[in-house]
């Protein structure tokens, strides 16, 4: 198992030779010490492997991510995962800003809360918050699913497009066009599939959370609101 | 951009290596602002007197600027003189007199005052403004550092931050002000005078003009959340601790971390790795809209 200590080697080299990888590689488990909270570690990586990281990130932590598995032990700060394609990321610790934003696909899931702008112009990426979110979460998100499992903050899915959003605790406040809707069987088995997929198991009962998404009004042009133009 | 660094001793035994640890907290935030950094440190106070903290020219006499002082009734004490800055500790019945001779002297500016705060603020890398202060060699209980990358106004040294709001007040600021020119006009209508166009010394003018109306920080601070448009993550030092806020929409990164021995600030967390212990402490991103205050009892 590869392991780097970025206290020693340089994190662009670290990118570079997990950039290098091939599909079929047999280094499919690396371990990075000493992250020491530098920015886009284990960005853009494009191969089935597992990168563990031991300790706390900065910016833009496995962000774009495609195939692989992106484990880190602590916190996270910006974007972590932003644009992610698919694959999965985990945050053991809590996550900062913006986290998922602009993700295509793959599943993020937070162990800890996660701050402002959670899942902002998510595009199909699921992400599973176990603690709470911050404001403006799923801003503008467009598709995907949104779980939080403890509250949201001010202006949840405000201008939201066709992404889900599920929320156990309190909302603070709805954003425009972000309207409480009917939890049917289809969105509970959803639910289920995300949960266990972020190893929640039974810990948390689907019948406990509600679910937002948009009253599309907003983003279909409306000839009375001609004159807000 | 602009970083900022705040580190707050609960551990005596860490009070001699204050500067040291903020200088390792204020080198990695160069890269946030390479243009110019200052700090503030709150150090031992010697009773009944007070520490003006004066900036001179680069390469100026400061012998002569303490002997007129002494010749107007201000007597230091003692000084201490850190590169183009001087420390002057007088008696503090004898501020008034020396402020007065200090004002008629353009070439020299009055940086900071206080029983126990000293201010330090120059032009260039961080590491480098850090080594001509000799940050590395100062004690004390707590302390606050800026690097700035300007947006709002010129590269100055008046510019630089923290920008002092009273006695043992000082203030940093990362991000920038929208309505920073409205809320100067006003200040200026209520007898404040401001020596930059720079939109965080509007922020710190106004915190002095709200303690000087009685307000308490954390109520100046609060009222701050209406009053000031933009962007904004202050630090805001005082005689015993220091205080965190930021604007409701939270667009500056802010971290913090606590051990038993210390309460951190940085901007990003790549400025507290070297803090002794950091691998145990409790890291987390301090709330928008909230204020935040660490004192000492």
């Amino acid at each position: 198992m590869p392991e780097v200590d970025l206290a020693v080697t340089p994190l662009r080299e670290l990118n570079a030779a997990l950039h290098k990888l091939k599909p079929d590689t047999n280094e499919t488990s690396w371990r990075v010490l000493n992250p020491r909270g530098q920015h886009a570690i284990a960005a853009g990586l494009d191969a089935p492997i597992l990168v563990t990281v031991e300790g706390h990130a900065g910016y833009y932590c496995a962000g774009m991510n495609k195939q692989a598995t992106v484990v880190i032990n602590g916190n996270a700060g910006q974007g972590v995962a932003e644009n992610m394609m698919s694959g999965q990321v985990h945050v053991k610790g809590d996550a900062s800003q913006a986290a998922g934003a602009t993700g295509c696909g793959g599943l993020l899931v937070i162990d800890g809360n996660a701050s402002a702008r959670c899942g902002i112009s998510m595009k199909g990426i699921d992400i599973v918050v176990k603690g709470s979110v911050g404001h403006l979460s799923a801003f503008m998100a467009q598709a995907g699913n949104l779980v939080v499992l403890g509250d949201a903050g001010e202006a949840l899915g405000d201008s939201i497009y066709e992404a889900r959003l599920y929320v156990r605790g309190s909302v603070k406040s709805l954003g425009a066009d972000c309207i409480e809707k009917e939890m049917r069987d289809e969105h509970k088995a959803e639910l289920r599939r995300l949960l266990d997929a972020a190893g929640v198991d039974g810990a948390a009962d689907v019948s406990e959370f509600r679910r937002y998404g948009s009253a599309r009004k907003l983003y279909h042009f409306h000839i009375d609101n001609a004159g807000s133009y | 951009m602009c970083g900022i660094a705040g580190l707050f001793l609960k551990d005596k035994s860490l009070e001699p290596q204050l500067g040291a640890l903020l200088a390792t907290m204020l080198s990695p935030l160069s890269d946030r602002g390479p243009d110019s950094a200052g700090f503030a440190v709150y150090g031992a106070d010697m009773p009944g007197a007070v520490k003006l903290t004066l900036r001179l020219p680069a390469g100026s006499d400061s012998g002569a600027l303490l002997a007129r002082l002494e010749k107007a009734g201000a007597t230091p004490l003692k000084h201490a003189i850190h590169d183009t800055h001087v420390v002057v500790t007088l008696a503090a019945g004898d501020e008034k007199a020396a402020r007065a001779e200090i004002a008629k002297d353009q070439n020299v500016s009055l940086v900071g005052a206080g029983r126990r705060m000293e201010l330090y603020k120059e032009v260039g890398r961080p590491d480098s403004v850090a080594q001509r202060f000799g940050l590395a060699q100062m004690a004390g209980t707590h302390a606050i550092g800026h690097t700035r990358m300007a947006t709002e106004s010129a590269v100055t040294t008046n510019g630089a931050h923290p920008f002092t709001t009273g006695p043992d007040q000082c203030l940093v600021h990362n991000g920038s002000l929208s309505n920073h020119n409205a809320v100067r006009r006003e200040l200026i209508r209520e007898g404040l005078t401001f020596a930059t166009e720079n939109d965080s010394e509007v922020a710190a003018g106004y915190m002095t003009w709200k303690l000087r109306q009685g307000a308490s920080l954390a109520e100046a601070m609060e009222s701050a959340l209406d009053a000031l448009d933009g962007f904004y993550t202050f630090v805001i030092g005082t005689e015993s601790g220091f205080g965190v806020l930021r604007d409701p929409i939270a667009c500056k990164p802010a971290v913090m971390a606590e051990t038993d021995r210390f309460v951190a600030f940085g901007t990003e967390f790549r400025a507290l790795v070297d803090l002794p212990g950091i691998d145990g402490a409790k890291v987390w991103e301090p709330e928008p809209a909230r204020v935040y205050f660490w004192e000492r009892a």
